[in-house]
């Protein structure tokens, strides 16, 4: 006879047995994932310190209040002197610019995608989008260069033709994220409005637009802090320049990224044993500090976008 | 204010498809009717061409009359925008406007046109709809909190505050009380019997009771099977279609052996 049969019949488990039996597999693999992600996190963690630790470490030094209110005019070789005011401005001024040029139109874009876009056409435009999401910055740059030398002839160089071109690469991102914003406003919201008898024109203005209002914002600005820190289409669209120039209608300006790189591809300055203030790194402190105050720009338009967005969330209760 | 609506020979599509068929009836004046029937009859398809918000959907579109007054508010010349101001709807889920407080959500009707109104006139619009909902001593304290803190039956309420506000001759009801408890039910069912006096009501719902409680014609619709359209099959006082309808298939609609 088979051992099996003479077992009594197993009983069927209790429930106490049923409720604590342990699943080690289970948990293992809980643990295991847990562990995996964590690890992803910190690994992720590395680069981003790592690069704020070295810019901060490499610029404070050269940060002080004269190097945010002067410029490069007049200054050369080692000199403890220049600052970047000048590309201050250019950066705010042209990336201000160009989201002037891009919200309207980007805003507008996903309006129509959302609200009234129907058939071949809007598939075309999202399609279009989505190619334009993929154009590399230069060659953004050297359509805007392009474009305006059809007018003004070749080597045209200011404010607004860099802004065109960071416009370029602004406008996909504007309108894929107010897109998606649009899109969460609930059509029973629409919907409470028509039967109000509010026309579809106001509708959009003051209810989906007003209730979408936090998530646009909080997109402009991440289409913002994209641009503002291209370099290669506005070297060729600006091009360099060590003075100060508020016209974005004349002249070339100069801006925080091609500034960066302008000191850094200078190098080291040979300096002779007999010069004292002549400071041999002095274009890499510059670059560095140059570096550091960029990221705190786009740090301060990440938290600006945050106040902003609270401010227009929906209120909540209680 | 409250005018009569005569529906003749009334079809509605989605894009090809015939959603609600041959409907004619005739809704009275400062008198409630309800519509009833089985999911997906066509009922609230049908609401929503009373004042052309089917519209909203792409692809929808109607044959036939609807006429308020003797206007066919399909004509060429009618503007949905003005037939919606002179009826009003209350939906199935309340919905204020989550950016609004519940003072603004009852001016809705007047801000979001862009109209102006002048500070006293708009407290006392504000007063009168709240009061007119029922919902003024519950909320006068605190009209400047968010629509959204409301309970779902206040809410309700301050929707049909927001709908009355704009001063509609009708006021179409889908479902208004579905997504609510028994208590703020019969809240908004007491409010239907008090705004009848002032307005033609018409509403839909699912649930008997409410339609025997509140309406005084009952209107039964149904599908004979899906891909079908929805039919009105009988039409009559509320307490006739309650207790000797003249068709089959309301009796065992109402008594509960279908649907």
């Amino acid at each position: 006879m088979a051992t099996t049969t003479q077992r009594p019949a197993a009983a069927p488990p209790s429930t106490r047995d049923l409720l604590t039996r342990p699943d080690r597999r289970r948990h293992l693999t809980d643990r295991a994932m847990q562990g995996v992600v964590t690890l992803a996190f910190l690994l992720a963690l590395v680069p981003l310190i790592s690069l704020v630790w070295t810019v901060v470490a490499n610029g404070i030094e050269r940060l002080s209040p004269y190097f945010f209110v002067v410029s490069m005019r007049g200054v050369f070789g080692g000199m403890d002197a220049g600052g970047i005011y000048h590309a201050i401005v250019g950066t705010l001024m042209v990336t201000g610019f160009a989201t002037l040029i891009s919200v309207p139109i980007g805003l507008l874009t996903a309006i129509y995608l959302v609200e009234y876009g129907r058939g071949s056409l809007a598939r075309a435009v999202t399609f279009f989008v989505d190619v334009m999401t993929g154009i590399p910055s230069i060659v953004a740059g050297l359509f805007a260069y392009a474009l305006f030398a059809v007018f003004f002839g070749p080597g045209v160089r200011f404010g607004v033709v860099g802004a065109v071109a960071l416009s370029v690469l602004m406008i996909p991102v504007v309108v894929r994220s107010s897109e998606e914003m649009l899109r969460l406003v609930p059509n029973e919201l629409r919907e409470a409005a028509y039967a109000l008898g509010v026309p579809k024109w106001l509708t959009i203005l003051k209810v989906v637009l007003r209730t979408a209002a936090a998530g646009i914002v909080t997109g402009v600005m991440l289409a913002i802090a994209r641009v503002i820190g291209e370099t290669a289409p506005l070297l060729i669209t600006l091009g360099v320049i060590d003075s100060i120039n508020y016209n974005l209608f004349e002249g070339r300006m100069m801006t925080l990224p091609v500034y960066v790189f302008r000191q850094y591809s200078q190098g080291l300055v040979p300096c002779s044993p007999d010069q004292l203030d002549c400071i041999a790194t002095i274009n890499y402190d510059r670059a560095w500090a140059a570096a550091l105050v960029l990221i705190g720009i786009v740090l301060l338009l990440n938290l600006l976008a945050r106040l902003v967005a609270r401010y227009f969330a929906p209120a909540r209760g209680h | 204010m409250a005018q009569r609506i005569d529906v003749t020979d009334l079809n509605v599509y989605y894009g090809s498809f015939l959603a609600v068929a041959d409907v004619s009836m005739m809704i009275e004046p400062r008198s409630v009717t309800a519509l009833i029937g089985p999911s997906g009859c066509g009922k609230s398809t049908f609401l929503r061409t009373l004042n052309r918000m089917h519209e909203v959907i792409p692809g929808a579109r109607v044959e036939g009359k609807v006429t308020m007054d003797g206007v066919d508010l399909y004509d060429q010349a009618v503007d949905p925008v003005a037939v919606r101001r002179q009826i009003g709807m209350v939906f199935q889920r309340p919905n204020p406007f989550p950016t609004m407080s519940i003072a603004e959500n009852v001016l809705a009707g007047v801000r979001l046109n862009n109209r102006r109104i002048s500070k006293s006139d708009a407290a006392d619009l504000v007063e009168r709809s709240l009061h007119g909902a029922n919902l003024w001593k519950e909320v006068k304290d605190r009209l400047d909190r968010p629509g959204s803190s409301l309970s779902g039956g206040q809410q309700q309420r301050l929707c049909i505050a927001r709908a009355i506000a704009v001063r509609p001759q009708i006021l179409l009801m889908d479902e208004p009380a579905s997504a609510l408890d028994p208590i703020s039910t019969l809240a908004i069912e007491d409010l239907i019997h008090e705004l009848k006096n002032d307005y033609t009501i018409v509403i839909v719902t699912h649930n008997m009771q409410q339609a025997a409680r509140v309406s005084d014609r009952t209107a039964f619709f149904n599908v004979s099977a899906t891909g079908e359209p929805g039919r009105l099959v009988e039409m009559d006082d509320t307490r006739t279609m309650f207790s000797t309808p003249s068709v089959q298939a309301t009796e065992d609609y109402i008594s509960g052996r279908f649907g």
